[in-house]
């Protein structure tokens, strides 16, 4: 009986599959192999267990609808009157058992190689804020902020009038990489800046929290060049489902020509900062960091959320005193969602963001914040 | 047949009016209380399932924004579990344990009326924080901190409804303790007890002993928001992951208190409707008794990704794969009772086989939860979202839905509509598949829970589901239908209602009288 009832709703899938030749979608039903040793381990033991499953189950619900349809009232049947069965008690207790050992053998081998993450090559720190990833490469110093790209913001909105569809990697793609060689073993140190996150690609069949106070420890090594994605496996408040991960696995050359560009870039940043800016150069930066960085919560608009993010237009800081914003801004404000930005900001950007929220939205403030006077302030 | 002669002794009967319903001590009426209440918030917590169900349909925001959603996931949780399928359990207990045993009423019976009372208020309480500045708790049901902290002005009294809910739960478990252990019948032993009174003593012990530690929880997170306590602040010195061990040390016996007592009304349904007894008896309550232990050493398999130390992750594995053991027992004795029995098929058995089918699959997909390797690969995405639901859904439920066609034309005296009952059951269990099964395969492909959009290569499994959750959703109208219909009327049931129905309830009227059992039976 119960197998008649599964039927409809493969029904209903084969008639979808056919009708959606034009989807994006790729049906796919299983875990992914991935594309490292222990990726592979796992899915293999993902495998076994579903066939022990499956096996298990063929027996169980044969034995019961076999019953099912020869032992009905209906078809004549007497009941018997057995009720106890100390060898068939004693046998289900003891042969399930062993089949768990069998299970739990690889299991605890394959946990104590992934829980290794000794004699590593690489170190990367990944921090998780709400709603951006934060990575830095311990060797190297090289350190980037990584989010959601504008393409799938904008077409994610309500109403934005964008499809979905047409937006490559809708939600799974991010404004800066992360960038590692392969046949290399990578630790990632995670934490938190804020909530609780947790990263995961599941190419790599690795995922941990990042928690703040914390500082948790995993380790890839992945065979092949190409691009991963994954996504926050951890609710963290309202954009949880828009902080993707992107790693892009290159040969080492190539890594360590992307190292020097990194280095190079920062430099180059660091010395901007000491220039006298423009207004005009400041709002359109202001404009794009803030809507990476500030946005989330206190809108496009500026005029936030109600009761849970401050609406910025017309508040008494960003019409108020500089040094008061500018504080807020690279300190934050203790037991609030409000973080400090003064880690993750360059003075540049900083300077951008308060010129910008003190004369975008009405506040017409004139205010022009120079990254000089911020590097004093910290 | 002696209660109904004694029915005439007794003179007063219920309170006329409505305050019937607020005054009563009886067991019965306080059980109906219980059941309508918790088949109304099934209504409520099912509407927020399409709301997000809606959301889901297709890729992109389409109806609600991101943190209404979360709100809808955490209150949906909440309601399901304490609204809807407790309560139901309380209903089911405090109308049919007193009759099973022997005894004229619960031991308790102005607590009683208090542990319903409470209810209605807790989550009047709790529905309320919706409307408030901020909106209501949006940080899943299971509360982690530091992000339950963000919660807006909705905070404090979420807490102070778990509180009453806490409270309103131990009052009631104290009370099912006490009757079993006070008030059964003369020559009733432990082990002459069905078994649905077994699994509900046993859920009784779980429920006193876990619900206090969730009300600590939730108490120091409520003084790490307005009181400078550090329990959970990793910043003053406290630890974020300690309230994730200590509501898991709540939360994982909870999860057996929402499916013990099933597992106690299928195994009174199955050996009526094969007309043969429930094989296994002793082992089932031996079964029961090991999952209750074991499900407090087992918490952590929650929160593998944490961090934890090798040794512990490895302990928590094994610990949780040894569940299989006496769960397994539990599905091997249903499949030898019905094993040449000479069964039919009326929808209250309908509703237990499917559970057998359907809670065993959920068994499976947690066996596979519990491997720590592979959970890395599953935790926090729908996979785990399609194994609790295959375990509460037409697992804990099924066997409430099925209790309550055992027990209705007990309770009315009235039998229901046996083809309405069928179409309840093969829409039900139709739609609960094309609802959860596809949860399978996204959460496989990659597509984490507690999202308000996914990306595009999960949306027709997604739209699939959507159309299931409709379908599921609109299915239990029939239920409604078809109990309004059976207390109106309907054809007389008899004392013994079905053919192979044993134990003590059967020996009643149909309805029972409001006073059952005032002399008091004697079993051999
Ligand atoms: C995670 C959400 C979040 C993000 C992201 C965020 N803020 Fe805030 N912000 C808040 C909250 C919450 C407050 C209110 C704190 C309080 O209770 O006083 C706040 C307050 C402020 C205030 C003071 C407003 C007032 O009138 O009191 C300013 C200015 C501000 N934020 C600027 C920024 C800037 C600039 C950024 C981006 C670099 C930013 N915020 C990013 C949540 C956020
Ligand atoms: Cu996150």
């Amino acid at each position: 009986m119960k197998n008649i009832q599964r039927v409809p709703g493969a029904l209903l899938g084969a008639i979808l599959l056919v009708l959606s030749g034009s989807a994006l979608a790729d049906w796919q039903l299983n875990l992914t192999e991935g594309v490292t040793e222990i990726s592979r381990e796992v899915y293999d033991m993902h495998m076994m267990v579903l066939w022990i499953c499956v096996v298990i189950g063929v027996l169980v619900f044969g034995a019961m609808f076999y019953s099912i349809l020869k032992h009905r009232k209906s078809q004549g049947a007497v009941p018997a009157t057995f009720h106890e069965s100390m060898v068939a008690e004693v046998g289900w207790t003891v042969v399930p058992f062993v089949i768990l050992i069998v299970m739990a053998l690889p299991a605890a081998k394959a946990l104590i190689k992934m829980e290794d993450s000794s004699n590593s090559d690489i170190t990367i720190k990944v921090t998780g804020h709400q709603w951006k990833w934060e990575y830095e490469y311990v060797d190297s110093g090289v350190h980037f902020f990584s989010s959601l790209d504008t393409a799938s913001r904008e077409a994610g909105v309500k109403n934005s009038g964008v499809d979905v569809n047409s937006v490559e990697n809708y939600l799974l793609d991010v404004d800066n990489r992360i960038i590692v060689p392969v046949g290399k073993k990578i630790r990632f140190l995670l934490t938190s800046n804020d909530v609780i996150h947790a990263w995961w690609v599941p190419a790599f069949a690795i995922k941990k929290d990042a928690i703040p106070g914390y500082i948790n420890e995993m380790w890839t090594n992945i065979d092949e060049e190409g691009v991963y994605r994954g996504q926050c496996a951890e609710l963290c408040g309202k954009d949880h489902g828009y902080m993707p991960i992107v790693v892009e696995a290159v040969s080492e050359e190539r890594y360590n020509e992307w190292v020097g560009e990194q280095i190079a870039a920062a430099e180059a940043e660091a010395n901007s900062a000491d220039k006298k800016w423009a207004m005009d150069d400041l709002m359109a930066r202001g404009e794009s960091v803030y809507a990476t960085a500030c946005a989330a919560c206190h809108q496009a608009n500026g005029q936030g959320i109600p009761g849970v993010f401050p609406g910025l237009v017309d508040s008494p800081i960003a019409l108020g005193d500089v040094k008061a914003h500018i504080d807020i801004v690279l300190n934050g404000k203790a037991g609030t969602a409000m973080q400090a930005f003064g880690a993750q900001l360059s003075d540049v950007d900083a300077a951008a963001i308060v010129t910008y929220e003190r004369n975008a939205w009405g506040n017409d403030t004139g205010d022009v914040v120079q990254p000089s006077e911020i590097k004093e302030l910290r | 047949m002696n209660a109904a002669a004694t029915e005439a002794d007794h003179h007063h009967g219920p309170a006329p009016g409505l305050m019937r319903w607020v005054t009563t001590t009886n067991h019965k009426d306080i059980g109906t209380l219980y059941l309508w209440f918790s088949f109304i918030m099934f209504f409520i917590g099912g509407l927020m399932a399409l709301i997000i169900r809606s959301e889901l349909f297709q890729p992109g925001l389409t109806i609600v924004d991101p943190h209404f959603f979360n709100q809808m996931t955490t209150m949906h949780a909440l309601i399901m579990i304490f609204g809807v399928v407790m309560p139901a359990f309380v209903g089911l207990a405090n109308w049919m344990l007193p009759i099973m045993v022997g005894a004229p009423d619960m031991a308790l019976p102005r607590m009683n009326n208090w542990s319903f009372w409470i209810l209605p208020f807790g989550f009047g309480i709790m529905l309320s924080t919706l409307f408030m500045d901020g909106g209501g708790p949006a940080a899943g049901w299971t509360l982690y901190p530091p992000l339950s902290l963000q919660t807006g002005d909705a905070f404090p009294y979420l807490i102070f409804s778990i509180h009453m809910l806490g409270v309103s739960s131990i009052m009631g478990a104290i009370n099912i303790v006490a009757t079993i252990m006070n008030l059964r019948a003369p020559g009733m032993t432990f082990m002459k007890m069905p078994l649905f009174v077994w699994t509900w003593f046993i859920t009784a012990y779980l429920l006193i002993a876990v619900m206090p530690v969730l009300a600590g929880a939730v108490t120091m997170l409520l003084t790490d928001k307005f009181f400078g306590t550090s329990f959970f602040n990793a910043a003053g010195g406290g630890d974020p992951v300690m309230f994730q061990h200590i509501f898991w040390f709540f939360g994982h016996p909870e999860v057996y208190i929402l499916i013990l007592p099933s597992f106690g009304l299928v195994s009174e349904i199955i050996p009526t409707f094969s007309r043969k007894r429930l094989f296994g008896y002793s082992s089932m309550v031996y079964a029961t008794a090991s999952i209750a232990f074991l499900s407090f050493i087992v918490w952590a398999h929650h929160m593998f990704t944490v961090g934890m130390p090798l040794t512990g992750e490895l302990f928590f594995m094994f610990t949780t794969m040894l569940i299989a053991v006496p769960t397994g027992v539990k599905v091997f004795n249903w499949v030898s009772t019905m094993w040449r029995g000479a069964m039919t098929f009326e929808t209250p058995m309908l509703f237990a086989l499917g559970f057998v089918v359907m809670f065993t699959i959920g068994g499976f997909s947690g066996l596979m939860l519990a491997m720590t390797p592979i959970d890395f690969q599953y935790h926090d995405t729908y996979f785990v979202v399609a194994h609790f639901h295959y375990v509460l859904v037409p697992g804990a439920i099924f066997g409430i839905i099925a209790g309550v066609y055992y027990w209705l034309p007990k309770w009315t005296g009235n039998m229901y509509n046996e083809t309405l009952g069928k179409w309840h059951f093969w829409t039900s269990t139709v739609f609960v598949n094309i609802l959860f099964f596809p949860m399978h395969f996204v959460g496989l492909a990659g597509m984490p829970r507690r999202i308000p959009d996914y990306a595009v290569q999960f949306a027709d499994f997604n739209a699939i589901a959507t159309i299931g959750a409709f379908g599921f959703g609109f299915s239990q109208i029939l239920l409604l239908v078809l109990v309004i219909k059976c207390i109106r009327g309907g054809d007389k049931a008899t004392d013994q209602v079905w053919e192979g129905a044993q134990g003590l309830e059967w020996t009643l009227s149909s309805p029972p009288p409001y006073h059952s059992f005032s002399v008091q039976p004697v079993i051999k």
